[in-house]
This record gives C-alpha cells, sequence and structure tokens, in this order.
C-alpha cells in the first residue's frame, strides 16, 4: 500500500505525465449558492481503475459528470487525452447508478445503443452488441427487456453498452450501488476480468470501502463538501491470487481499516 | 429512479397451495369476467326499465338490438359513418399533428411554453361546445365547420398532454442519450417521443372521444348528416329504437377505435407492455 499526502499527490501526478488518460485542472463547481467541488486537480493513469471514495454528497458524482461533460465546470478544465472537455465525446462512456436502460428497448438495442446514435447499420452494431452481451455474461438475454431482468444483470447491460461504443476512459457512478451482496461480489470479480481484459481506463465511484480497496489500482479520498482530495491511496495489492484469498489477504484488511480511519471524522 | 419498480409485479400475490392457484387463475380471467358482467347487468337492467317503461320514448334493450342489425343490414349506418367519420378523421388527423408537435415543442422550449401554454389552458377550460353554433357564422355548414369543431374539442387536451409528457421525460434517459452522443434530433424521436408516448397517447385518447363529442355536436346543431341525421331524423318520426341504435351505434364505434389506437400504440412504440 502507498499512501500519497494531497500536497504530494498534485506534484506525482503533474509528474507522472506520459500515460496520463484524464487530467483534471483546478476544478471548481458552485450549484448556484452551493459550493460541491473546489480545486481538484487529479490525473488518472490510463489503463487503471481509479475510485472516488467520499462521503455523501461531498460531489463524486459532480465530478464524473464534470469528466463526462454532461455538466460545465464553474472553472478549471478536463482534458482526456491531452483533448479539453467541452462535452460528451467518443472516448468517454458513462454507466449510470440508475442503468438508464430504455424500457421499451430489447437488451440488444440497448447494448447497441450507443453504436445506433452514431449511425451505424443494424448487423454491423449487433454483432459488436452480441459480443458484449456474450462478455458480461448475458447471452441468452437479447431479445429481453429491462424489466425482466434482475437489478444486476440490468447494470450488466449498462456496462455492456459502455463497452459497445469501445471508448478508452469508462465512468461509472456507483454502478453496484443497486445490486446486492452476493450479486455485487461476483459483479466485482467480472468487473475485475473485464479491466484486465479490456485495457480501458476506469473511474468508479463508490460508497464501499471494501469495494474500493478490493478493485481499485488507486483510490482517491475526497472531503467533505466542498469537495477537496484528502488523500490518494494504491492499495498495491496482488491481484493473480484468487478473489477470496485477496480479501483475507492482510494487506486489504489494513488498508481498508486505514481508510476508515481517515473517512470516520466525516461521519457523524 | 422510475422503472426497476414495476418489474416485481404485484407484492401480494403469493400463492402457495391448491386454492391459491385456482383464486389465481380466477383472477387472471377476473377483470374479463367482471366486465362482461357489468355490461350484462347494464343490459338488463334497460331492458326491465324499457318494459316498465319509464318513459313512452323509451325503447328496451331488445327493441333497439333489434332496430341496430336492421340498419346494420339495410346499410344505413354505412353510408352515415361515411360522412360523419369525415370531419372526425380529417380534424383527428390535424390536431394529432399540430397538438402533438407543439406539445413537443413546448415541452422542450420554455419561452414555447409561456407563450402557448396558458392559450390551452383556457380552451380547455372553456365550454367549447358552447362555441360551435358560432363557427357557423364565420365557416357555414360545410365540411370546415365540423372538421373545426373537432379540432376545438380535440386540440387542447392532445397539446396540454403531450406537453406534459415531454416536460416529464426521463432526465436519467435523456442524459445517457446526451453521453453517447445524440443530437437533439435523435435525443427527441429515440427517447422522449418513446418515453413519453404513454401520456401522448393517452392524450391522442381522449381528444378521439372529444372529437366524437365534436363531431355528433357539430351534426346536431350545424347541418343534420350523418349519423347525427340518424338520430335527428328517427326521433323525429318516434322511431326511439333506431334513434338508440345510432346512439349506441356512437358509443361502439368509439370504444373500437380507442381499442384500436391503443393496440396501436403497443404494437409501435411500447413492445415490452405486449409481453406482460
Ligand atoms: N443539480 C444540483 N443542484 C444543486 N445542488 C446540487 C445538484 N447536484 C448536486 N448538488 C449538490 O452538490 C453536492 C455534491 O453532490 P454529488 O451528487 O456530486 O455528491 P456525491 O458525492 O455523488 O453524493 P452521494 O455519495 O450521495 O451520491 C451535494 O451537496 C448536492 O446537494
Ligand atoms: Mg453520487
Amino acid at each position: 500500500m502507498r499512501n500519497i499526502t494531497a500536497q504530494a499527490a498534485s506534484a506525482a501526478a503533474v509528474a507522472a505525465g506520459s500515460d496520463v488518460a484524464v487530467e483534471v485542472r483546478g476544478v471548481c463547481k458552485m450549484y448556484n449558492e452551493v459550493e460541491a467541488l473546489r480545486g481538484i486537480d487529479l490525473d488518472f493513469p490510463a489503463g487503471k481503475l481509479t475510485t472516488l471514495l467520499g462521503p455523501s454528497g461531498c460531489g463524486k458524482t459532480t465530478l464524473l459528470k464534470i469528466i463526462a461533460g454532461l455538466i460545465p465546470a464553474t472553472s478549471g478544465e478536463i482534458r482526456v487525452n491531452g483533448q479539453t472537455v467541452t462535452g460528451p465525446g467518443p472516448e468517454r462512456a458513462f454507466v449510470f447508478q440508475d442503468f438508464a436502460l430504455m424500457p421499451w428497448a430489447t437488451v440488444m438495442r440497448n447494448v447497441a445503443f450507443g453504436l445506433e446514435l452514431k449511425g451505424m447499420g443494424k448487423d454491423e452494431r449487433q454483432s459488436i452488441a452480441r459480443k458484449y452481451i456474450a462478455e458480461v455474461g448475458l447471452s441468452g438475454f437479447e431479445s429481453k427487456y429491462p424489466h425482466e431482468l434482475s437489478g444486476g444483470m440490468r447494470q450488466r447491460v449498462g456496462l455492456a453498452r459502455a463497452f459497445a461504443v469501445n471508448a478508452d476512459v469508462l465512468l461509472l457512478d456507483e454502478p453496484f450501488s443497486a445490486v446486492d451482496e452476493q450479486n455485487r461480489r461476483k459483479f466485482q470479480e467480472d468487473l475485475l476480468e473485464l479491466v484486465e481484459k479490456e485495457k480501458k481506463t476506469f473511474i468508479f465511484v463508490t460508497h464501499s470501502i471494501e469495494e474500493a480497496v478490493y478493485c481499485s489500482d488507486r483510490i482517491v479520498i475526497l472531503s467533505r463538501r466542498p469537495g477537496r482530495i484528502a488523500q490518494i491511496i494504491e492499495p498495491e495489492i496482488d491481484r493473480t491470487a484468487s478473489p477470496d484469498a485477496i480479501r483475507r489477504d492482510q494487506g486489504y484488511l489494513d488498508t481498508v481499516e486505514e481508510i476508515w480511519q481517515g473517512l470516520k471524522r466525516y461521519v457523524d | 429512479m422510475s422503472f426497476p419498480v414495476q418489474a416485481n409485479g404485484s407484492p401480494r400475490a403469493v400463492p402457495n397451495s391448491e386454492a391459491s392457484f385456482f383464486w389465481r387463475k380466477l383472477s387472471e380471467h377476473r377483470t374479463a369476467l367482471w366486465r362482461l358482467a357489468s355490461i350484462g347487468l347494464f343490459f338488463l337492467v334497460w331492458e326491465i326499465a324499457g318494459r316498465i317503461p319509464i318513459s313512452f320514448a323509451f325503447p328496451t334493450f331488445l327493441e333497439t338490438l333489434r332496430a341496430f342489425v336492421t340498419m346494420t343490414l339495410d346499410g344505413s349506418f354505412v353510408a352515415a359513418y361515411a360522412e360523419t367519420l369525415q370531419p372526425l378523421v380529417i380534424g383527428i388527423a390535424i390536431s394529432a399533428v399540430i397538438g402533438i408537435g407543439l406539445g413537443i415543442v413546448m415541452g422542450l422550449s420554455r419561452f414555447a411554453e409561456w407563450l402557448v401554454a396558458p392559450v390551452f389552458i383556457v380552451l380547455q377550460a372553456a365550454p367549447m361546445a358552447a362555441l360551435i353554433p358560432l363557427i357557423t357564422f364565420v365557416y357555414g355548414i360545410g365540411l370546415v365547420s365540423k372538421t373545426l369543431a373537432v379540432i376545438m374539442l380535440a386540440l387542447p387536451v392532445i397539446v396540454l398532454n403531450g406537453y406534459k409528457a415531454v416536460r416529464n421525460a426521463n432526465p436519467s434517459l435523456v442524459a445517457m442519450c446526451y453521453s453517447f452522443q445524440g443530437n437533439l434530433w435523435q435525443r427527441i424521436t429515440k427517447i422522449i417521443i418513446p418515453d413519453a408516448s404513454p401520456v401522448i397517447f393517452a392524450g391522442l385518447r381522449l381528444g378521439l372521444a372529444a372529437g366524437f363529442i365534436g363531431v355528433i355536436l357539430a351534426e346536431l346543431l350545424i347541418t343534420p348528416t350523418g349519423i347525427g341525421d340518424l338520430i335527428t331524423y328517427h326521433r323525429s318520426v318516434a322511431n326511439y329504437a333506431e334513434m338508440y341504435a345510432a346512439v349506441v351505434s356512437i358509443i361502439l364505434v368509439s370504444t373500437l377505435t380507442l381499442a384500436a389506437l391503443e393496440a396501436f400504440e403497443l404494437r409501435v412504440l411500447r413492445p415490452e407492455k405486449r409481453k406482460s
């Protein structure tokens, strides 16, 4: 485990340079009178999974949506692969906390929707979608409608839709919060496999410390509103071990404990 | 958000024995049974009321049924509806296009909402039927007046429903479309309209029902043609069974049209509702 303090973090971030997928520079966000984010400087390394963790209402969703280009920052800028973000782009894909599946469309059409919007032909986009439906473990459900699926399966559809557009950066806002505990663990394991396989940059928001430590290469802890970077932790867990071994690993447990000690002061 | 809830179905239906299996079977057909029973009861009360009789001008159910069959077979219904449906179809088509279009524009733009919504809110509250005779002053007694009567009654409810539906389109789906770089046109046609379609179609059904009232009123108040003429004529010669048969035919035609509209909606826009 590597613990980087806030000051050192921004220094380390700027130095990292070459393989940075997303750069956040001096981002502030005001919702009218409410200051949600203050002076966020952050780099997201390419091909890694970075988690945003913090107390409720600290601005995690806000930061993720600013990176996605769904809402504008009040000041500061975001660069993805060196390009300044002005809105949503093909190199980023968002996975929504509430799934955001079209209830009137089948799993197939939902997964292929990003490609449909790009104007890709039906056969081509369906064969791509079929591949990702299989990858998230939903083969055989192509012609089902969302209301026929469980919460976990719906979120897999959301994930497949994000994969299908072949973006470099995937933004996930609490993707498992509506999924029950057992499915959640299975889903986390599958996600790690996909991270390994897809070689994409993942930015992940979660409430769960265990989930953050288990899944992440790097954990960014935000302070209470207005959100600022409180701490950056790199768990450095050996992922070649089995999932159950990881969950019993002393380094894993220590990291969870350390983050909890840091976050405890925000809970009252 | 809104949609995960509907998947779980009724929380009460937990069958666990033979008896509950029977009840479940029954309850599957229960709505249909109740509907039939209520229609049957209605006809029975009608028949009894006609036999008392509550008024010399009130025929029994069986007399009306006989008149209905005769008029269907001798082609007088066909001829009447050929005329009545003309202004209705034109009026509803115009109202649907203008209404849904305006509703969508108002739902998307605060300025259009501010400009147009109050007009239709007033129009919907106004007793439009009372204005129908006024149209005759301006447009005479032809097809134009009758079409206008249909539009006056049908348009407000279609506009207002379309506007409410679009305004309340699921923001999370809209954000999803935006995040996948959907343009404005795609956002409207692929997300907002399908999402709003249940409410838009509810407006269309209400508009159609109002349009029926409009065209019948026009035929009774402006010029006796079509089914309105049939009613007026049979009343004037005291063929009350025939007159009631004509009234019943209107209810029948409008119910069937509404059912057809609903079937069209499920088929084209919301296929997922057909399955369950
Ligand atoms: N559209 C909005 N208008 C006004 N204030 C907002 C809006 N969205 C968020 N906020 C405020 O900004 C702050 C940060 O919100 P945000 O949703 O980003 O928090 P979060 O960290 O994702 O919280 P949670 O963990 O509960 O999801 C909150 O205090 C919230 O009240
Ligand atoms: Mg959030």
